[in-house]
């Protein structure tokens, strides 16, 4: 099973983290400290397997990654897992990033935390590999993607009759309403 | 969501680490002020805020607030919102939180929602989370959304890895039910995603319950076969860079890796003509040139050899995937040489393929020598030592050797203790030993850890043929000006025993070596100058010569006013001890330490320990012991070298390895032994067990009647009986002399692993000497002459491994004589044979066809291959010898029962005897696993 997922860049910065096993905040931040430690000085022409490092937890588990540009894609894995199966799974989850954003890049990563997030959850759920079907999942976040969508364009619509009748068929209707108010009224506030 | 992104652009134009916490705090306070605010916050400003916490988590900062509102999103009727909600909740939510019941609400909404967008995010929080309060509700429920015939594909593959996820946290929470029957037949679900997932669970069940998932077994092969076969167009979207379904296809080669090779033969033939489809498309060209292609291939190739390694029963098969990894070592890949190597380390210990491996040693020698990538070194460390067995360990302990010189400093432990292993395990001659011990030390002292000095000091006291020979070299070795204190310490140590035997040499003579130790003195460490301090008192009685020298040295104020009081009391105690005793006390005091007892080598279980269970190869430990061909020697020989008085116990360094059975009385007077911390990492406080060779496990497996030990004084033979559970051994202790015994006792102990595991297991009631049934004489004699005869009752209570020992005491001619012996009670005396007909065999071997439940072993013949012989053997071994069961008559089949007082465990074992090869594979199969592995283990010793 994945243990963790681990993106940072070539600084070490943090883009994305998941633990699969809990871990203590400070842990998370030492863990990520040490895989960065150990990752970043290796060669980019070296084998793509190291064992886990000591925080990550003993022999059984090995750090697989992965070094794109400016970003290093990091698993930690036990040995139920096949080491190429899972570059591979990294390859498939990075070509579904790219395919999502056009051409991702770093700063997708950072904007858009929670639709890497989401992208990652079609891919690897409770640290099991949940699909490897690109396609699979570039259509499941096209659906999330339309779904997103359909909401906010319901929440920004200008006119509440619009809302109203789209609203007819749903149960709590007036707590639907005032969402739909408030959201307008924050939007052209914009307090930040 | 603008704020979100002109926050983060914030703080990416923060200047300092400073300015970045201000603007996080900043932030952080407007949140908590506006989910504290009176006025209601709308989704979508939840949904911002929760975003933010996500991310300034992410920067490692702590988030304490933030949970209920994102609990609160989960009962969201909009997607997005229910969507962030949980994203929080399976980030920051530890699996201990008070806030469960409420997400666990919020997922049996979900759950029940049918709608299957809002279904997989609760079931993906479910498998994220794991906690027991989940699995506790949840449980039961999944495996019915699973099996269902209207749940969609996309839910059922996250129900199934749900459910497995529930079971690697909670397994006592996920029930077994009619669905498993179910769950096997999703393997022929049309979507392969599902196919995938439900691979996934049956493996982890399986292992935990593989009867109630072999039929999976045939489905299994079934799919993989299809895709195998199939041309690749035939799996549309499943098909990565050209290859089939790879992640599939590997998940279905791991769960075949649960179950033995099928039996039926059909099935079997196909997963071989798979098994060697993929090894025969790994010499195909490749479809395409990007690494994406070879990755794919080549993950299910090395999980197909991985099973072939599994079913370690078709030897072709396993060369060819010796022969491929063969090719793998040389390739351009680094992480397919990774690989290979690493493979090969678990085919090296397969009889079948352990000649083949030992080809490749050039290119393994020479992948250490010219590897980049500290990784794959470390691999081709690894399979060295596998591959490493008596025709070639000089050249791989000089291997490592000379790597040891500049390998990296974070292997270099590691590869210290593999050579120490590999050194004593191989070692014909023990100087060999002693040199690459001492080479170790001098290359990479700092690594060599105590366990190392430790065991080359045990080697050494125990052979006598190489004391001179140690002297000798550390004397040398001590002569370079700057070396390690590690070579100091086994320096100290060994001349402090065994100088005398180069003094002789006017270049080593006792003043030469005590002033040699003394220039490197001051130097050093406490705990070393604590044990040059002993050796220097040992000089003393070793060397009159030197006393005068050694006491001024002791007389000194840097000694007796040390700083250190450990030091500074040995100074004085030691000095004190050099003035009043008598050369005959003296000699007393400071003899010779006698042979440490016999244990698994400390090296060996600290390898284990650093690297994990199952991580060192098979390295036939049960054949592990120090003193292979001592006798019963020393400390029974009616000279003074009989067991010294308790002083000595006292006289050692505090980290001294020492035999701790001698109770530490006389120089008591300064509790100069606080604690022994080191003494309990070498097992030491066991008792001296030193005479007690291996012989006796290896002769009396197959036999009950016999002499068990003798030397010049005192013979002991033993009779015994068994009958179910319980035993009756009559021991007989003959007085070879013609002068009395006094004070003559005997126990029976356990060694230190005995004492823990065994004891209770194996209960030994004593009875007393039968001459005096009664009462016990406190001081019993026996004649010259005469024998004694003592009975031993014995109820076995649990499958046990460990051996009893029989420790003897006794008075001759004024010294006290120790004698400790194993006593051959060995799990299989409690067999009572069972005939049963070949059909009646066969339906219970299959019966017990769990793998954990069988152990098979192949090892070359260690005696002539005669057929009444073997009979004989496992006549003796307690089982009864079916014939006519096995279809070649030249295989011996046989079935018994072992009797523990609580449980009784059935046995079949199957050996096959291969006359040309000379080697014998052999086969357990029982209900225990201990017990399949304990009988294995001593029934191979015996062909």
């Amino acid at each position: 099973m994945i243990k963790s997922i681990l993106i940072f860049n070539n600084h070490g910065k943090p883009r994305l983290i998941r633990f699969y096993q809990y871990f203590p905040e400070d842990m998370q931040q030492q863990i990520i400290r040490e895989t960065f430690h150990l990752v970043s000085k290796r060669d980019d022409n070296v084998c793509n397997f190291l064992e886990g490092g000591s925080l990550i937890g003993g022999s059984d588990y090995k750090l697989i990654y992965r070094h794109y540009a400016t970003l290093y894609f990091v698993f930690c894995v036990d040995s139920s897992e096949s080491e190429l199966g899972i570059l591979d799974l990294i390859q498939v989850f990075v070509e579904t990033l790219d395919k999502c954003f056009e051409n991702v890049c770093e700063l997708d990563l950072i904007f858009h935390m929670d639709k890497v997030h989401y992208i990652l959850q079609e891919v690897v759920m409770g640290g099991m590999v949940l699909e490897t079907n690109m396609n699979d999942i570039v259509a499941q976040v096209e659906l999330q993607n339309r779904m997103e969508k359909s909401e906010g364009g319901l929440s920004a619509a200008p006119a509440r009759a619009i809302s109203a009748v789209k609203n007819m068929n749903l149960p709590e209707m007036p707590r639907n309403i005032n969402i739909g108010d408030i959201n307008i009224k924050v939007q052209s506030l914009s307090p930040f | 969501m603008r704020g979100l992104a002109v926050f983060i652009s914030d703080i990416r134009n923060c200047k300092s680490k400073e300015a970045e916490v201000k603007r996080i705090n900043k932030e952080l306070a407007n949140i908590r002020s506006k989910f504290k605010g009176d006025k209601a916050l709308d989704g979508y400003s939840k949904k911002k805020y929760v975003c933010k916490l996500l991310f300034i988590f992410l920067l490692g900062h702590d988030i304490d607030f933030g949970h209920m509102e994102a609990v609160n999103l989960l009962s969201s009727n909009k997607y997005t919102e229910k969507q962030i909600g949980y994203l929080f909740i399976s980030v920051l939510v530890n699996s201990n939180s008070d806030l469960i019941s409420l997400i666990n609400n919020g997922i049996k909404n979900d759950l029940a929602s049918r709608n299957p967008t809002f279904m997989n995010l609760a079931l993906h929080c479910i498998a994220n989370v794991g906690s027991r309060e989940m699995a506790e509700a949840f449980a039961s429920q999944i495996p019915s959304i699973l099996v269902a015939g209207d749940t969609m594909d996309s839910v059922k593959q996250s129900a199934a890895l749900c459910l497995l996820r529930l079971n690697r946290t909670s397994p006592d929470l996920v029930p077994m039910g009619e669905w498993t029957a179910r769950v096997v037949h999703l393997l022929n679900d049309q979507h392969l995603g599902v196919v995938t997932a439900a691979t996934s669970l049956i493996t982890t069940l399986a292992q935990k319950s593989p009867e109630d998932f072999r039929t999976s077994i045939s489905l299994a092969v079934a799919r993989l076969s299809r895709i195998v076969t199939s041309a690749s167009i035939d799996l549309q979207d499943y098909t990565y860079y050209f290859v089939a379904a790879p992640w599939l296809s590997v998940k279905l080669l791991r769960l075949l890796q649960c179950y033995p090779p099928p039996e039926d033969a059909a099935l079997r033939s196909r997963l071989t003509e798979c098994l060697e489809t993929i090894l025969n498309k790994a010499q195909e060209p490749p479809k395409s040139k990007k690494v994406q292609h070879s990755n794919a291939k080549n993950a299910v190739l090395f999980e197909a050899i991985a099973l072939i390694i599994h079913h370690d029963s078709e030897p072709t098969l396993l060369v060819r995937a010796c022969n491929q990894l063969g090719q793998f070592l040389q390739h351009r890949e680094t992480n397919l040489r990774y690989l290979a190597l690493e493979s090969m380390c678990t085919l090296a210990s397969s009889e079948f393929s352990h000649e083949a491996v030992k080809t490749h040693i050039d290119t393994v020698i020479n992948a250490l020598k010219t590897e980049r990538d500290v990784s794959v070194r470390q691999r081709a460390v690894d399979l060295l030592y596998a591959m490493c067995d008596r025709s070639n360990s000089k050249q791989i302990v000089a291997e490592m050797l000379s790597y040891l010189e500049n390998a990296d400093y974070s292997i270099r432990e590691e590869i210290v203790l593999k050579v120490a292993i590999l050194a004593e395990k191989y070692a014909v001659d023990y100087t060999w030993y002693v040199d690459t011990i001492l080479n170790l030390i001098r290359i990479a002292g700092d690594h060599v850890s105590e366990e190392v000095w430790y065991r080359v000091i045990q080697i050494v006291i125990n052979q006598d043929d190489v004391q001179g020979y140690a002297a000798k070299t550390v004397f040398e070795a001590l002569q370079t000006p700057a070396c390690h204190e590690n070579l100091l310490k086994v320096g100290g140590y060994i001349l402090g025993e065994f100088g005398n035997l180069i003094a002789g040499d006017p270049r080593s003579s006792p003043l030469v070596q005590f002033n040699l130790l003394h220039s490197k003195f001051h130097l050093c460490s406490v705990p070393t100058r604590a044990l040059l301090l002993s050796a220097y008192i040992k000089f003393i009685n070793l060397f009159p010569e030197v006393k005068p020298t050694i006491q001024d040295v002791l007389r000194s104020d840097s000694q007796l006013r040390n700083a250190d009081v450990e030091l500074q009391q040995r100074a004085i105690e030691y000095l004190r001890l050099s003035c009043i005793a008598s050369t005959d006390i003296l000699a007393t005091v400071l003899e010779e330490m006698p042979p440490f007892p016999e244990r698994e080598s400390s090296i060996l279980a600290k390898l284990k320990k650093k690297k994990g269970p199952g991580k060192v190869p098979d390295m036939d430990e049960a054949r592990w012991n120090v003193n292979g061909n001592t006798e019963h020697s020393e400390n029974t020989e009616p000279t003074n070298k009989s067991s010294p008085p308790s002083l000595v116990a006292d006289l050692l360094p505090t980290n001294r390895p020492r035999p701790a059975s001698y109770s530490p009385t006389i120089l008591s007077a300064g509790n100069m032994a606080p604690s022994h911390p080191f003494t309990d990492l070498l097992n030491m406080n066991s008792s001296p067990a030193a005479g007690a060779s291996l012989l006796v496990d290896v002769l009396f497996v197959c036999k009950n009647n016999g002499v068990i030990f003798e030397n010049q004084l005192l013979q002991i033979g033993l009779k015994s009986e068994y009958r179910q559970n319980l035993g009756r051994i009559y021991v007989f202790y003959g007085n070879k002399t013609s002068s009395q015994f006094l004070s003559f006792s005997s126990s029976v102990t356990s060694s230190d692993t005995l004492k823990t595991h065994i004891l209770p297991l194996l209960r030994l009631l004593l009875t007393d000497l039968s001459l005096n049934v009664h009462t016990m004489p406190v001081d019993p004699t026996v004649e010259g002459g005469a024998q004694l005869q003592q009975i031993l009752n014995i109820e076995c209570l649990s499958d046990f491994s460990d051996t009893p020992v029989l420790n003897v005491q006794f008075r001759y001619g004024g010294t006290l004589q120790n004698i400790a012996v194993k006593l051959p009670v060995m799990l299989n005396k409690f067999f009572q044979p069972t005939e049963m007909t070949s059909e009646d065999f066969f339906q219970r071997w299959k019966q017990l066809g769990v793998p954990q439940q069988e152990v098979q072993t192949i090892f070359k013949a260690q005696h002539p291959m005669d057929t009444d012989v073997t009979n004989a053997k496992i006549l003796g071994f307690g089982v009864a010898l079916l014939s006519g069961v096995d279809p070649n008559p030249a295989n011996f089949v046989g079935a018994g029962v072992i009797h523990t007082k609580n449980t009784q465990v059935g046995c079949l074992l199957r050996l096959e005897p291969n006359p040309q090869a000379e080697m014998y594979r052999l086969t357990l199969r029982t209900s225990r696993e201990s017990v399949s592995q304990r009988l294995c283990d001593l029934l191979s010793e015996q062909f």
